[in-house]
Protein backbone atom coordinates (compact mmCIF):
# COMPACT_ATOMS: atom_id res chain seq x y z
CA UNK A 1 0.00 0.00 0.00
CA UNK A 2 3.00 2.15 0.98
CA UNK A 3 4.41 1.72 -2.52
CA UNK A 4 1.01 3.30 -4.02
CA UNK A 5 1.04 6.09 -1.74
CA UNK A 6 4.73 6.82 -2.66
CA UNK A 7 3.80 6.88 -6.09
CA UNK A 8 0.61 9.45 -5.69
CA UNK A 9 2.47 11.64 -3.14
CA UNK A 10 6.38 11.98 -4.96
CA UNK A 11 5.40 14.25 -7.49
CA UNK A 12 3.99 16.68 -5.23
CA UNK A 13 6.86 17.91 -3.65
CA UNK A 14 9.89 15.51 -4.29
CA UNK A 15 9.75 15.48 -8.01
CA UNK A 16 7.65 17.99 -9.05
CA UNK A 17 6.88 17.90 -12.54
CA UNK A 18 7.56 22.19 -13.15
CA UNK A 19 9.25 22.81 -9.71
CA UNK A 20 11.93 19.79 -10.18
CA UNK A 21 11.72 18.47 -13.48
CA UNK A 22 10.89 22.60 -15.33
CA UNK A 23 7.82 21.37 -17.55
CA UNK A 24 4.56 22.41 -18.40
CA UNK A 25 5.86 26.18 -17.78
CA UNK A 26 4.13 27.59 -20.94
CA UNK A 27 0.50 26.97 -19.26
CA UNK A 28 1.71 28.09 -15.98
CA UNK A 29 2.29 31.41 -17.47
CA UNK A 30 -0.57 31.71 -19.75
CA UNK A 31 -3.72 30.72 -17.54
CA UNK A 32 -2.89 32.04 -14.46
CA UNK A 33 -3.76 35.28 -13.93
CA UNK A 34 -7.18 34.44 -12.95
CA UNK A 35 -7.63 31.66 -10.00
CA UNK A 36 -10.75 30.09 -11.05
CA UNK A 37 -9.80 29.24 -14.91
CA UNK A 38 -6.60 28.15 -13.38
CA UNK A 39 -8.39 25.75 -11.49
CA UNK A 40 -10.28 24.21 -14.05
CA UNK A 41 -6.84 24.02 -15.97
CA UNK A 42 -5.32 22.10 -13.01
CA UNK A 43 -8.85 19.62 -13.04
CA UNK A 44 -8.47 19.60 -17.02
CA UNK A 45 -4.77 18.46 -16.92
CA UNK A 46 -4.95 15.87 -14.36
CA UNK A 47 -7.69 14.22 -15.88
CA UNK A 48 -5.82 14.24 -18.75
CA UNK A 49 -2.56 13.26 -18.09
CA UNK A 50 -4.61 10.39 -15.36
CA UNK A 51 -6.36 8.64 -18.47
CA UNK A 52 -3.41 9.12 -20.81
CA UNK A 53 -1.13 6.96 -18.31
CA UNK A 54 -3.74 4.29 -17.71
CA UNK A 55 -4.72 4.15 -21.26
CA UNK A 56 -1.26 3.74 -22.65
CA UNK A 57 -0.31 1.49 -20.36
CA UNK A 58 -3.16 -0.81 -21.19
CA UNK A 59 -1.99 -1.36 -24.35
CA UNK A 60 1.46 -0.70 -23.77
CA UNK A 61 2.36 -4.38 -24.81
CA UNK A 62 0.79 -4.23 -28.11
CA UNK A 63 2.39 -0.48 -29.31
CA UNK A 64 4.88 -1.34 -31.80
CA UNK A 65 8.28 -0.07 -30.59
CA UNK A 66 8.72 2.53 -34.11
CA UNK A 67 5.04 4.35 -34.19
CA UNK A 68 4.72 4.35 -29.93
CA UNK A 69 5.42 7.84 -29.80
CA UNK A 70 2.44 8.72 -32.84
CA UNK A 71 0.08 6.49 -30.47
CA UNK A 72 0.78 8.30 -26.77
CA UNK A 73 0.32 11.53 -28.74
CA UNK A 74 -3.08 10.15 -31.20
CA UNK A 75 -4.57 9.26 -27.17
CA UNK A 76 -3.49 12.26 -25.38
CA UNK A 77 -4.95 14.37 -28.32
CA UNK A 78 -8.45 12.22 -28.06
CA UNK A 79 -8.15 13.09 -24.64
CA UNK A 80 -7.94 16.64 -24.83
CA UNK A 81 -10.23 17.05 -27.00
CA UNK A 82 -12.83 15.43 -25.21
CA UNK A 83 -11.99 17.63 -22.41
CA UNK A 84 -12.24 20.59 -24.39
CA UNK A 85 -15.85 19.48 -25.62
CA UNK A 86 -17.01 18.97 -22.41
CA UNK A 87 -15.64 22.42 -21.10
CA UNK A 88 -17.57 24.29 -23.91
CA UNK A 89 -20.48 22.44 -23.02
CA UNK A 90 -20.72 22.64 -18.95
CA UNK A 91 -18.27 25.88 -18.41
CA UNK A 92 -18.68 28.33 -21.24
CA UNK A 93 -17.30 30.77 -19.76
CA UNK A 94 -14.33 29.35 -18.43
CA UNK A 95 -13.42 27.67 -21.78
CA UNK A 96 -13.62 31.12 -23.74
CA UNK A 97 -10.77 32.33 -21.26
CA UNK A 98 -8.73 29.20 -21.39
CA UNK A 99 -9.45 29.45 -25.09
CA UNK A 100 -6.19 27.60 -26.81
CA UNK A 101 -4.73 26.63 -23.82
CA UNK A 102 -6.96 23.66 -23.10
CA UNK A 103 -6.08 22.52 -26.70
CA UNK A 104 -2.23 22.84 -25.74
CA UNK A 105 -2.63 20.28 -22.87
CA UNK A 106 -1.45 18.45 -26.01
CA UNK A 107 1.71 19.66 -26.21
CA UNK A 108 2.03 19.84 -22.64
CA UNK A 109 5.40 18.21 -21.87
CA UNK A 110 4.64 16.55 -18.46
CA UNK A 111 1.85 14.69 -20.21
CA UNK A 112 3.72 13.38 -23.11
CA UNK A 113 6.51 12.84 -20.24
CA UNK A 114 4.62 10.48 -17.96
CA UNK A 115 3.31 8.26 -20.69
CA UNK A 116 7.04 8.28 -21.77
CA UNK A 117 8.96 7.44 -18.92
CA UNK A 118 6.12 5.63 -16.48
CA UNK A 119 3.17 4.35 -18.26
CA UNK A 120 5.13 2.29 -21.01
CA UNK A 121 7.02 0.16 -17.92
CA UNK A 122 4.09 -0.12 -15.54
CA UNK A 123 0.28 -1.61 -15.06
CA UNK A 124 -2.91 0.68 -15.55
CA UNK A 125 -3.45 0.88 -12.08
CA UNK A 126 -0.01 2.61 -10.70
CA UNK A 127 0.20 4.38 -14.11
CA UNK A 128 -3.05 6.30 -13.76
CA UNK A 129 -1.77 6.86 -9.80
CA UNK A 130 1.53 8.27 -11.26
CA UNK A 131 -0.49 10.51 -13.89
CA UNK A 132 -2.50 11.82 -10.67
CA UNK A 133 0.40 12.42 -9.44
CA UNK A 134 1.78 14.10 -11.50
CA UNK A 135 -1.17 16.17 -12.18
CA UNK A 136 -1.36 17.32 -8.52
CA UNK A 137 1.92 18.62 -8.32
CA UNK A 138 1.70 20.60 -11.42
CA UNK A 139 -2.06 22.08 -10.27
CA UNK A 140 0.31 22.55 -6.95
CA UNK A 141 1.92 25.14 -8.22
CA UNK A 142 -0.50 26.26 -10.64
CA UNK A 143 -2.61 27.34 -7.88
CA UNK A 144 0.09 28.93 -5.89
CA UNK A 145 0.93 31.05 -8.53
CA UNK A 146 -2.74 31.89 -9.68
CA UNK A 147 -4.12 32.93 -6.19
CA UNK A 148 -0.68 35.10 -5.75
CA UNK A 149 -1.43 36.83 -9.54
CA UNK A 150 -4.60 37.36 -8.86
CA UNK A 151 -4.24 38.68 -4.92
CA UNK A 152 -1.86 41.06 -6.09
CA UNK A 153 -3.05 41.98 -9.62
CA UNK A 154 -6.86 42.62 -9.43
CA UNK A 155 -7.41 42.19 -4.88
CA UNK A 156 -8.81 39.46 -5.95
CA UNK A 157 -9.87 35.47 -4.85
CA UNK A 158 -12.03 33.67 -7.37
CA UNK A 159 -13.46 36.92 -8.06
CA UNK A 160 -14.42 37.88 -4.82
CA UNK A 161 -12.74 41.20 -3.26
CA UNK A 162 -9.69 40.86 -0.64
CA UNK A 163 -8.47 43.92 -1.41
CA UNK A 164 -10.42 46.43 -2.40
CA UNK A 165 -9.09 47.92 -5.86
CA UNK A 166 -9.36 51.66 -6.42
CA UNK A 167 -10.91 51.10 -9.52
CA UNK A 168 -13.79 49.92 -7.39
CA UNK A 169 -13.14 52.68 -4.63
CA UNK A 170 -11.28 50.53 -2.38
CA UNK A 171 -7.94 51.45 -1.47
CA UNK A 172 -5.73 49.22 -3.34
CA UNK A 173 -3.71 49.68 -6.21
CA UNK A 174 -3.43 46.59 -8.40
CA UNK A 175 -0.38 45.31 -9.35
CA UNK A 176 -0.62 45.40 -13.14
CA UNK A 177 2.94 43.49 -13.17
CA UNK A 178 1.11 40.01 -11.64
CA UNK A 179 -1.38 40.02 -14.34
CA UNK A 180 1.01 39.94 -16.81
CA UNK A 181 2.69 36.30 -18.02
CA UNK A 182 6.26 37.10 -16.66
CA UNK A 183 5.26 37.33 -13.28
CA UNK A 184 4.74 33.45 -13.12
CA UNK A 185 7.84 33.18 -13.65
CA UNK A 186 9.14 35.32 -10.73
CA UNK A 187 6.10 33.22 -8.71
CA UNK A 188 7.87 30.15 -10.11
CA UNK A 189 11.44 30.70 -9.35
CA UNK A 190 10.28 31.79 -5.69
CA UNK A 191 8.78 28.99 -5.22
CA UNK A 192 11.62 26.51 -6.57
CA UNK A 193 14.06 28.93 -4.20
CA UNK A 194 11.71 27.69 -1.01
CA UNK A 195 11.38 24.15 -2.27
CA UNK A 196 15.06 23.56 -2.57
CA UNK A 197 16.26 25.16 0.34
CA UNK A 198 13.50 22.93 2.11
CA UNK A 199 14.66 19.86 -0.11
CA UNK A 200 18.34 20.38 -0.40
CA UNK A 201 18.83 17.14 -2.11
CA UNK A 202 17.00 18.63 -4.97
CA UNK A 203 19.44 21.27 -5.70
CA UNK A 204 21.15 20.27 -9.06
CA UNK A 205 25.21 19.99 -9.07
CA UNK A 206 26.98 22.77 -11.18
CA UNK A 207 27.09 21.56 -14.89
CA UNK A 208 30.74 23.78 -14.91
CA UNK A 209 32.62 26.21 -13.43
CA UNK A 210 33.35 29.87 -14.93
CA UNK A 211 36.88 29.78 -15.31
CA UNK A 212 38.06 32.54 -13.80
CA UNK A 213 39.58 35.72 -15.61
CA UNK A 214 43.45 35.30 -16.67
CA UNK A 215 45.32 37.41 -13.98
CA UNK A 216 45.72 41.10 -15.93
CA UNK A 217 49.21 41.41 -17.60
CA UNK A 218 51.66 43.76 -15.94
CA UNK A 219 51.86 46.61 -18.82
CA UNK A 220 55.83 47.12 -19.66
CA UNK A 221 56.75 50.52 -19.96
CA UNK A 222 58.17 51.37 -22.79
CA UNK A 223 60.36 54.54 -22.52
CA UNK B 1 2.18 -12.27 -33.74
CA UNK B 2 5.47 -10.25 -33.75
CA UNK B 3 4.95 -6.37 -31.52
CA UNK B 4 6.93 -4.87 -34.31
CA UNK B 5 5.95 -6.23 -37.49
CA UNK B 6 4.49 -4.50 -40.58
CA UNK B 7 1.41 -6.05 -39.92
CA UNK B 8 0.73 -5.30 -36.32
CA UNK B 9 2.03 -1.51 -37.18
CA UNK B 10 -1.37 -1.25 -39.19
CA UNK B 11 -3.42 -2.71 -37.19
CA UNK B 12 -2.63 -0.73 -34.04
CA UNK B 13 -2.38 2.26 -36.21
CA UNK B 14 -5.70 1.69 -37.46
CA UNK B 15 -7.91 0.37 -34.79
CA UNK B 16 -6.85 2.90 -32.73
CA UNK B 17 -8.14 5.71 -35.17
CA UNK B 18 -11.17 4.24 -35.44
CA UNK B 19 -11.58 4.03 -31.38
CA UNK B 20 -10.44 7.30 -30.70
CA UNK B 21 -12.44 8.55 -33.60
CA UNK B 22 -15.65 7.15 -32.62
CA UNK B 23 -15.43 7.87 -29.03
CA UNK B 24 -14.46 11.58 -30.11
CA UNK B 25 -17.45 12.61 -32.77
CA UNK B 26 -20.02 10.42 -30.08
CA UNK B 27 -19.09 12.56 -27.68
CA UNK B 28 -18.53 15.77 -29.57
CA UNK B 29 -22.46 15.11 -31.71
CA UNK B 30 -23.76 14.44 -28.10
CA UNK B 31 -22.96 17.81 -26.64
CA UNK B 32 -23.16 19.82 -30.09
CA UNK B 33 -26.79 21.17 -28.81
CA UNK B 34 -25.65 22.35 -25.54
CA UNK B 35 -22.39 24.19 -26.80
CA UNK B 36 -24.54 25.75 -29.72
CA UNK B 37 -27.15 27.02 -26.63
CA UNK B 38 -24.40 28.37 -24.78
CA UNK B 39 -22.89 30.39 -27.66
CA UNK B 40 -26.36 31.83 -28.02
CA UNK B 41 -26.96 32.18 -24.15
CA UNK B 42 -24.26 33.97 -23.73
CA UNK B 43 -24.72 36.31 -27.02
CA UNK B 44 -28.62 37.16 -25.95
CA UNK B 45 -27.56 37.87 -22.34
CA UNK B 46 -25.41 40.16 -23.52
CA UNK B 47 -27.10 42.19 -25.41
CA UNK B 48 -29.74 42.02 -22.79
CA UNK B 49 -27.02 43.43 -20.47
CA UNK B 50 -26.17 46.59 -23.01
CA UNK B 51 -30.57 47.61 -22.96
CA UNK B 52 -29.69 47.09 -19.46
CA UNK B 53 -33.24 44.79 -19.26
CA UNK B 54 -33.40 42.90 -16.28
CA UNK B 55 -33.77 46.22 -14.52
CA UNK B 56 -37.36 46.02 -16.32
CA UNK B 57 -37.97 42.29 -17.16
CA UNK B 58 -37.95 40.15 -14.55
CA UNK B 59 -36.57 37.26 -16.37
CA UNK B 60 -34.13 36.71 -19.04
CA UNK B 61 -36.99 34.58 -21.44
CA UNK B 62 -39.11 38.18 -20.61
CA UNK B 63 -35.99 40.50 -21.74
CA UNK B 64 -35.96 38.14 -24.90
CA UNK B 65 -39.39 38.73 -26.02
CA UNK B 66 -39.67 42.00 -25.46
CA UNK B 67 -36.53 42.49 -28.41
CA UNK B 68 -37.18 42.41 -32.10
CA UNK B 69 -34.77 41.47 -34.62
CA UNK B 70 -34.48 43.52 -37.84
CA UNK B 71 -32.10 43.08 -40.27
CA UNK B 72 -30.69 46.62 -41.89
CA UNK B 73 -28.92 47.39 -45.28
CA UNK B 74 -26.31 49.48 -44.06
CA UNK B 75 -25.34 51.28 -47.47
CA UNK B 76 -28.80 52.85 -46.98
CA UNK B 77 -29.76 52.77 -43.94
CA UNK B 78 -32.97 50.96 -44.66
CA UNK B 79 -34.65 48.12 -42.95
CA UNK B 80 -33.95 44.96 -45.09
CA UNK B 81 -36.30 42.19 -45.92
CA UNK B 82 -33.70 39.49 -45.12
CA UNK B 83 -35.28 37.00 -42.65
CA UNK B 84 -33.18 37.65 -39.27
CA UNK B 85 -33.37 34.18 -38.10
CA UNK B 86 -31.13 33.14 -41.35
CA UNK B 87 -28.53 35.87 -40.70
CA UNK B 88 -24.79 34.27 -40.44
CA UNK B 89 -22.27 37.16 -40.31
CA UNK B 90 -19.18 34.30 -40.62
CA UNK B 91 -20.75 33.19 -44.51
CA UNK B 92 -21.34 36.90 -44.72
CA UNK B 93 -17.67 37.98 -43.76
CA UNK B 94 -16.51 35.43 -46.06
CA UNK B 95 -18.71 35.85 -49.47
CA UNK B 96 -17.15 38.62 -51.03
CA UNK B 97 -20.38 39.64 -52.81
CA UNK B 98 -21.65 40.25 -49.13
CA UNK B 99 -19.62 42.71 -47.63
CA UNK B 100 -17.66 46.04 -48.53
CA UNK B 101 -13.74 46.23 -48.37
CA UNK B 102 -12.57 49.25 -46.28
CA UNK B 103 -9.87 51.22 -47.61
CA UNK B 104 -7.30 52.32 -45.12
CA UNK B 105 -8.75 56.06 -44.17
CA UNK B 106 -12.80 54.95 -43.73
CA UNK B 107 -10.90 51.82 -41.91
CA UNK B 108 -10.69 53.34 -38.45
CA UNK B 109 -12.38 49.97 -36.50
CA UNK B 110 -9.55 48.15 -38.44
CA UNK B 111 -12.15 45.41 -39.60
CA UNK B 112 -10.64 45.56 -42.76
CA UNK B 113 -14.80 44.34 -44.68
CA UNK B 114 -18.03 45.34 -43.26
CA UNK B 115 -20.85 43.69 -43.96
CA UNK B 116 -23.67 44.95 -46.10
CA UNK B 117 -26.43 43.77 -44.17
CA UNK B 118 -26.64 44.13 -40.38
CA UNK B 119 -28.76 42.02 -37.67
CA UNK B 120 -29.69 44.95 -34.95
CA UNK B 121 -32.01 44.58 -31.92
CA UNK B 122 -35.23 46.56 -31.56
CA UNK B 123 -36.91 46.45 -27.86
CA UNK B 124 -40.34 47.87 -27.63
CA UNK B 125 -42.10 48.96 -24.74
CA UNK B 126 -45.98 49.84 -25.13
CA UNK B 127 -45.46 49.52 -28.87
CA UNK B 128 -42.39 52.31 -29.39
CA UNK B 129 -38.94 51.84 -30.00
CA UNK B 130 -37.35 51.99 -26.37
CA UNK B 131 -33.89 50.69 -26.96
CA UNK B 132 -32.06 50.28 -30.25
CA UNK B 133 -29.00 47.41 -30.09
CA UNK B 134 -26.86 47.52 -32.18
CA UNK B 135 -23.60 44.66 -32.87
CA UNK B 136 -20.14 46.65 -33.13
CA UNK B 137 -17.22 45.33 -33.21
CA UNK B 138 -13.23 46.78 -33.74
CA UNK B 139 -9.65 46.07 -32.92
CA UNK B 140 -7.80 46.56 -29.60
CA UNK B 141 -4.48 45.75 -28.54
CA UNK B 142 -4.78 41.99 -29.53
CA UNK B 143 -7.75 40.91 -31.33
CA UNK B 144 -11.11 42.14 -32.20
CA UNK B 145 -13.90 43.14 -29.36
CA UNK B 146 -17.23 42.01 -30.56
CA UNK B 147 -19.81 44.13 -28.57
CA UNK B 148 -23.34 45.66 -28.64
CA UNK B 149 -24.04 49.08 -27.96
CA UNK B 150 -27.75 50.26 -26.83
CA UNK B 151 -28.92 53.52 -27.62
CA UNK B 152 -32.07 54.58 -25.67
CA UNK B 153 -35.46 55.81 -27.15
CA UNK B 154 -33.59 59.30 -28.45
CA UNK B 155 -31.02 58.11 -30.32
CA UNK B 156 -28.10 59.83 -28.89
CA UNK B 157 -28.39 58.67 -25.18
CA UNK B 158 -26.22 55.60 -24.42
CA UNK B 159 -27.84 52.58 -22.13
CA UNK B 160 -24.60 50.08 -22.14
CA UNK B 161 -22.14 49.30 -24.08
CA UNK B 162 -21.43 44.90 -23.84
CA UNK B 163 -18.39 42.99 -25.51
CA UNK B 164 -19.08 39.43 -25.58
CA UNK B 165 -15.71 38.14 -27.53
CA UNK B 166 -12.37 39.98 -26.80
CA UNK B 167 -8.62 38.79 -26.69
CA UNK B 168 -7.26 41.76 -24.27
CA UNK B 169 -5.04 41.18 -21.33
CA UNK B 170 -6.87 40.47 -18.30
CA UNK B 171 -6.95 43.63 -15.34
CA UNK B 172 -6.03 45.64 -17.88
CA UNK B 173 -7.75 46.06 -21.37
CA UNK B 174 -10.20 43.29 -20.38
CA UNK B 175 -11.00 46.05 -17.79
CA UNK B 176 -13.76 46.49 -20.43
CA UNK B 177 -15.78 43.74 -18.85
CA UNK B 178 -15.73 45.81 -15.31
CA UNK B 179 -19.19 46.87 -14.30
CA UNK B 180 -18.06 49.36 -12.73
CA UNK B 181 -16.45 50.77 -16.34
CA UNK B 182 -19.44 50.05 -18.09
CA UNK B 183 -21.50 51.96 -15.83
CA UNK B 184 -19.95 54.92 -16.90
CA UNK B 185 -21.42 54.49 -20.28
CA UNK B 186 -24.73 54.84 -19.22
CA UNK B 187 -26.39 58.11 -19.83
CA UNK B 188 -23.02 59.50 -22.23
CA UNK B 189 -24.04 61.60 -25.59
CA UNK B 190 -23.62 59.96 -28.69
CA UNK B 191 -23.65 63.01 -31.53
CA UNK B 192 -23.22 66.76 -31.31
CA UNK B 193 -25.77 68.90 -32.32
CA UNK B 194 -24.76 68.91 -35.76
CA UNK B 195 -24.91 65.48 -35.98
CA UNK B 196 -21.46 64.66 -35.79
CA UNK B 197 -20.30 61.71 -33.25
CA UNK B 198 -18.03 62.74 -30.60
CA UNK B 199 -18.52 59.88 -27.89
CA UNK B 200 -14.58 58.81 -26.81
CA UNK B 201 -13.00 57.19 -24.48
CA UNK B 202 -10.32 59.71 -23.25
CA UNK B 203 -7.49 59.54 -21.02
CA UNK B 204 -7.22 59.95 -17.61
CA UNK B 205 -10.93 60.73 -15.77
CA UNK B 206 -13.57 62.80 -17.39
CA UNK B 207 -14.16 66.22 -15.61
CA UNK B 208 -17.72 66.75 -14.78
CA UNK B 209 -17.23 70.32 -15.35
CA UNK B 210 -15.84 69.98 -19.27
CA UNK B 211 -18.10 71.35 -21.81
CA UNK B 212 -17.48 67.85 -23.23
CA UNK B 213 -18.38 65.56 -20.33
CA UNK B 214 -21.37 63.97 -21.57
CA UNK B 215 -19.54 62.55 -24.22
CA UNK B 216 -16.73 61.37 -22.57
CA UNK B 217 -15.86 58.02 -20.98
CA UNK B 218 -12.75 57.89 -18.53
CA UNK B 219 -9.92 55.46 -20.08
CA UNK B 220 -8.98 52.22 -19.38
CA UNK B 221 -5.84 53.12 -16.95
CA UNK B 222 -2.60 51.00 -18.21
CA UNK B 223 -4.94 50.34 -21.53
CA UNK B 224 -4.48 53.11 -23.67
CA UNK B 225 -4.33 50.90 -27.23
CA UNK B 226 -8.02 49.43 -25.53
CA UNK B 227 -9.85 52.41 -25.01
CA UNK B 228 -8.53 53.79 -28.47
CA UNK B 229 -9.31 50.61 -30.34
CA UNK B 230 -13.24 51.03 -28.58
CA UNK B 231 -13.08 54.69 -29.31
CA UNK B 232 -12.98 53.90 -33.28
CA UNK B 233 -14.92 50.80 -33.25
CA UNK B 234 -18.21 53.19 -31.66
CA UNK B 235 -16.69 55.85 -34.41
CA UNK B 236 -16.71 53.61 -37.27
CA UNK B 237 -20.18 52.23 -36.39
CA UNK B 238 -21.76 55.24 -35.56
CA UNK B 239 -20.86 57.12 -38.57
CA UNK B 240 -21.43 57.07 -42.31
CA UNK B 241 -20.08 53.80 -43.03
CA UNK B 242 -21.92 52.19 -40.29
CA UNK B 243 -25.02 52.39 -38.91
CA UNK B 244 -25.08 56.33 -39.24
CA UNK B 245 -27.95 56.30 -42.17
CA UNK B 246 -29.72 54.42 -40.14
CA UNK B 247 -29.52 56.01 -37.44
CA UNK B 248 -31.18 59.04 -39.28
CA UNK B 249 -33.49 57.52 -41.08
CA UNK B 250 -35.31 56.24 -37.64
CA UNK B 251 -35.03 59.91 -36.32
CA UNK B 252 -36.05 61.71 -39.24
CA UNK B 253 -39.10 58.94 -38.93
CA UNK B 254 -38.72 58.12 -42.88
CA UNK B 255 -38.48 54.30 -41.54
CA UNK B 256 -41.67 53.33 -39.49
CA UNK B 257 -40.24 49.39 -38.56
CA UNK B 258 -43.04 48.54 -36.94
CA UNK B 259 -44.37 48.05 -40.88
CA UNK B 260 -41.43 45.60 -41.68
Amino acid sequence: MSKFKEILLTPIFKDNPIALQILGICSALAVTSKLYPTLIMCVALTITVSLSNFFISLIRNIIPTNIRIIVQMTIISSLVILVDQFLKAYDYETSKTLSVFVGLIITNCIVMGRAEAFAMQNTPGVSFLDGLGNGLGYSLILIVVGAIRELLGSGQLLGIDILTTTQNGGWYVGNNFFLLAPSSFLIIGLFIWALRSWKTEQVEEKEFLMSKNAPKEVETHHA
Amino acid sequence: MQKDSILNIILVGVGLCIVCGAVISTVAVSLRDQQEQNVIFDQQSKIIDAARLLEVYPSTQEALASIEEVVVNLNDGEPSSFPPEQYDLDSILRDSSQHTVLNGSEDIAMISVRENLSKVYIEYRNNELKTLILPVRGYGLWGTLYGYLALDSDLNTIVGLEFYKHKETPGLGAEVDNPNWKKLWNGKKVFDENGLVQISVIKGFSNPQSADYSYEVDGLSGATITSKGVSNLLAFWLGNEGFGPFINNLKNKEIQLSDV
